[in-house]
């Protein structure tokens, strides 16, 4: 209570001596303090202008003009934006998204919720399973994809083949087929990155009061109504936050398209940041910039029309 | 997260004496472990095996336990004829320098915002939680035609660290978690550091940076990682090939080296984050922890 009463005073006088000077000159802020924080903030100021609020802008400008670094820009209107709306991969390339996005979230969602349900009741070493569900968030997504790319060998000696041989089935085809390569590309992208989810809802779990546990017991709840009535709403707000940040995340989704199959076969893993990518870099004649940025900017504010949509239609039911 | 009795809480002491429920949580537990070991430890195994296993085994055998002679030469072939060595130390050193430029940035950045609080403190505030709710594929091209003709200086930056170093630093969610830290540090200590002379320089290196180790570890683990991950923008603005970090360098020597011989380079690739991970494993998953703290 008394910090509280006396820290307003204290950062409005900041760590200055002479702010009681009621004018404020060139010196009086020098002397107050006010350079060196402009020093400190220096490295934030240069960084974040230069090469965040500054590009950002810029994106913006860029997506108006004809760019190719050569001649000079420009101004095209919204010429980009047609472009890349008439272009017959962008229909192509947002269904793929949608589709990966929709697979990530059937195969990704749900697992590190029940790994982690079932893991925060172990009794005994728990660190083994938090530090080997972790482990493949480690490694290198460009050796975690080639890794994959070999035992996705479509023929009947490839890696995964060989296993499901065992039990008689297969051998799939896996990236060589229109039909199978983008739920491969999920498997392997929930592979990688299952684990961080794991480990935010395990530190979730130890936020749940026990108190409601107990409580639920003296009601006569069982095991599955107690999970299902007090540590799945209890989680609600985490579950919320990482649904859309694994959306935001999926939607953007580059390395294992450009890795694994570059965007084939026939166009059937062709994502929007594949496009985006093949519009600015894929083309070694020059690329087009002004599309690229077009692009991106579509991607940019549908993903903030859909977080803003999903956070106002969420609200009421996550702060209950 | 205490061991033994209590777990997290979910079954009550009553439950677990029921034989029933003992019995099929151990079993679901088990069936986790297991299938943990398998997906997660699995494949990782698996490339180590294969890293020394002579390629004609490593085609013929591949889910083979055992590998029939061991062909360490892989590993040596691949440190030295295939360059990943060269590869390694480029992946070291672009790692370190994007280490520095995030800890200098969120470090003087947060104490600025948190302890001097300037009343301008708002307007950054507000400009760095609207960078994170800006999709990073917005900032690669015009990012990129920046590094190609930096504005005002008129050089390129294309095959200079500097290309990947400076951007790096420019992490809004370093400089949010480490003002929220700063935030919560004691302020008598600061009062207390003013009375006795000590000046925002003085206050910064001798006082908040000591009282902030934990969250340092945490940043410097998450911001190594980050960096021998990261692979696109490496890609585009590092064209020669000696200057190359291994994630860009891998797909590319792929079709040149013998299978035997290229596992044994991504061997070597994961190692520095394994051991990493191994080392700092608290830390590690912990920080975990903080992507949904921060943003929840």
């Amino acid at each position: 209570m008394l910090d509280q009463l006396r820290e307003p005073a204290f950062t409005k006088r900041g760590l200055s001596r002479t702010s009681r000077v009621p004018r404020r000159s060139p010196i009086t802020w020098v002397r107050g303090g006010g350079l060196s924080t402009l020093l400190f903030l220096a490295p934030l100021l240069f960084v974040f202008g230069a090469f965040s609020w500054y590009p950002i802008v810029r994106t913006v400008v860029m997506s108006l003009q004809h760019t190719n670094l050569v001649q000079p820009a420009t101004w095209v209107g919204f010429a980009n934006f047609k472009a890349v709306w008439h272009d017959p991969l962008f229909p192509v390339a947002v269904k793929n998204t949608l589709y990966f996005a929709g697979l990530a979230l059937v195969f990704g969602y749900p697992i590190p919720l029940i790994a982690a349900v079932l893991m925060s009741e172990v009794r005994k070493r728990r660190g083994i399973y938090s530090a080997l569900a972790y482990l493949p968030v480690v490694i290198p997504p460009v050796v975690a994809v080639l890794l994959w790319k070999f035992f996705y060998d479509a023929s009947s000696t490839g890696v995964f083949n060989t296993v499901l041989g065992w039990i008689h089935l297969g051998p799939y085809p896996w990236l060589q087929s229109q039909q199978w390569a983008m739920p491969s590309l999920v498997l392997e992208s929930t592979w990688a990155n299952a684990g961080a989810t794991v480990i935010i809802y395990l530190a979730a779990l130890t936020g749940v009061q026990t108190e409601l546990y107990e409580a639920a017991s003296v009601d006569g709840a069982g095991i599955l109504r107690k999970v299902w009535h007090v540590t799945l709403p209890q989680l609600r707000g985490i579950l919320l936050v990482t649904l859309i940040l694994q959306i935001i995340g999926t939607a953007q989704v580059f390395l294992e398209p450009y890795l694994f199959t570059s965007g084939g076969p026939a166009n059937a893993t062709l994502t929007v940041l594949l496009l985006i990518y093949n519009y600015a870099f894929g083309n070694s004649l020059g690329g087009d910039y002004g599309k690229a940025t077009a692009l991106s900017l579509m991607l940019a504010v549908f993903l903030a029309i859909f977080s803003l949509i999903y956070l106002r239609a969420t609200r009421s039911w996550s702060t209950r | 997260m205490t061991d033994g009795e209590g777990g997290s809480g979910i079954i009550s002491p009553a439950e677990w004496r029921k034989p029933s429920i003992r019995f099929t949580l151990t079993a679901l537990q088990w069936l986790l472990l297991v299938s943990l070991v398998v997906v997660g430890l699995g494949p990782i195994v698996w490339l180590a095996k294969s890293a020394i296993t002579p390629t004609l085994d490593t085609i013929i055998h591949p889910v083979s336990l055992f590998p029939h002679g061991a062909a360490w030469s892989n590993l040596r072939e691949a440190w030295s004829t295939v360059h990943v060595g060269l590869y390694f130390w480029n992946t070291v050193v672009i790692a370190l320098g994007y280490w520095a430029a995030q800890i200098i940035v969120a470090t003087t950045g947060g104490f600025a915002l948190s302890v001097l609080r300037p009343r301008y403190a708002a307007l950054i505030n507000g400009l760095l939680l609207g960078t994170l709710f800006i999709p990073g594929v917005v900032l690669l091209v015009p990012l990129y035609i920046e590094i190609v003709q930096v504005p005002l200086v008129h050089t390129s930056l294309i095959d200079s660290y500097w290309a990947i170093w400076l951007p790096a630093g420019a992490s809004a969610f370093n400089v949010v978690l480490m003002r929220r830290f700063f935030d919560n540090l004691p302020r008598e200590i600061f009062e207390a550091a003013r009375i006795d002379g000590a000046g925002p320089f003085r206050l910064f290196w001798s006082i908040v940076l000591p009282m902030s180790k934990p969250i340092l570890g945490v940043v410097s683990i998450f911001a190594v990682l980050a960096s021998w991950k990261d692979f696109l923008w490496p890609l585009l603005v590092l064209t020669n090939p000696n200057e190359q970090p291994l994630s860009v360098r891998l797909p590319s020597i792929e079709s040149q080296t013998s299978l035997g011989v290229f596992l044994a380079a991504m061997f070597i690739a994961c190692l520095v984050p394994i051991a990493g991970f191994l080392v700092f494993q608290r830390s590690f998953l912990r920080g975990g922890g903080l992507g949904g703290a921060i943003k929840g």
